[in-house]
């Protein structure tokens, strides 16, 4: 039984918080699947102690109309969430949305690695890039399918702006 | 809210769900039997500094959201506040009176048991819980407990209880059914002493 302060907090690579929401995002929104086709490529088995063990629970997610209104409860999503930490003792969280423990404690897992100067460009050369360009992908060609679809009413006016 | 920083936190249960089931059931028959210790084995193995693994095992079992948490102030700031909030996501409070459980060593000053929210008349369960670690469950003053649970009477010798424990318990057992409860803990072992009982001290 130790008393746990006495370890010294680990070197952490300098990253800006919204770099690392890039890459939380990246792993929270990849469908678990692919989290896990791309964890296996990484090809990484890192020693860690679970902080908190994945689990599944429900957050309300709030809204505002037209992103200035007021805060109203647009409804709750099912979300699945873990903490671990390495042993070399960089803290990783992950949040996923839908039940899949794997995914969460892999999203951990994979936050924490970014964190360490070891690992942090070879996991977000063959882990964080792919996931990012598959899903730009995916969302571009499920624009472009939609674009296809457009129709131009030639009987509308088209609404113009003010004049500038 | 400030961010945690999870950099140091300690793990909670090793088993959430069995972890804290076990620990309930041993809560539970710390108040039904009284001065008995009980094992509340299922603790984790690494605490925060300034706490002991029963108290964290308390923590981790009964605390939340909904539980104000008064925190002595030796621990306020540090390890095990960090702990409380990760883990419990519990409210800490200055406050003894708005505190559903306090926690404390058991030679705090500010930890004596006729400071805190005793409930009211219509509402006695509205009452703080004390979490009193003791440097030891045996070796100190000699204590008599009687009361429901306990066939006759039975003795305890937690150390490291403030000389006017047995002064207040009966203070606040004056206005009974108001009152606290209390546990004192000491490594992985917890006795309960519910407001039921009386106390006294052995002269010996």
């Amino acid at each position: 039984m130790t008393p746990s302060s006495d370890r010294q907090p680990p070197k952490l690579v300098e990253s800006s918080s919204s770099d690392r929401q890039a890459w939380l995002g990246v792993l929270a929104r990849s469908s678990p699947a692919d989290v896990a086709a791309a964890w296996s490529a990484v090809d990484l088995s890192p020693s860690f102690e679970v902080l908190r063990p994945a689990e599944t629970g429900l957050v309300m997610v709030r809204g505002r109309q037209g992103g200035e209104g007021g805060a109203f409860n647009l409804g709750e999503m099912t979300v699945t969430r873990a903490v671990i930490r390495l042993a070399s003792g960089e803290t990783g969280v992950g949040y996923v949305s839908g039940r899949d423990k794997p995914h969460a404690l892999t999203a951990a897992i994979v936050d924490a690695l970014m964190q360490s100067p070891a690992h942090a460009d070879s996991v977000r050369a063959r882990m964080i890039e792919p996931l990012r360009r598959k899903r730009e992908d995916a969302r571009s060609e499920a624009s472009r399918k939609a674009a296809a679809t457009r129709v131009e009413f030639f009987t509308m006016v088209r609404e113009r702006g003010p004049k500038t | 809210m400030s961010a945690l920083d999870l950099s140091r936190v300690a793990p909670g249960f090793a088993d959430p769900v069995h972890g804290s089931q076990a620990s309930f059931r041993a809560l539970m028959d710390a108040l039904a039997r009284p001065g008995r210790v009980q094992a509340l084995a299922s603790g984790p193995d690494t605490v925060p500094e300034g706490l002991d693994p029963a108290a964290a095992a308390i923590a981790l079992t009964l605390f939340d959201i909904d539980t104000p948490v008064w925190l002595a102030p030796a621990l306020r700031g540090g390890a095990a506040e960090t702990f409380l909030r990760f883990h419990c996501s519990c409210p800490i409070t200055g406050d003894p009176m708005a505190a559903a459980f306090a926690l404390a060593s058991a030679q705090t000053p500010e930890a004596r048991l006729t400071g805190f929210q005793t409930g009211e008349e219509k509402y006695p369960d509205r009452s703080t819980t004390l979490v009193l670690m003791c440097p030891s469950l045996s070796g100190g003053r000699r204590l008599s407990l009687s009361g429901p649970g306990i066939k006759g009477d039975c003795e305890i010798e937690p150390s490291g209880l403030s000389d006017a424990f047995v002064s207040d318990w009966a203070a606040t057992q004056s206005r009974f059914q108001c009152g606290v409860d209390v546990f004192l803990t000491c490594g992985r072992q917890t006795i309960g002493l519910p407001r039921t009982l009386s106390i006294n001290e052995v002269r010996s």
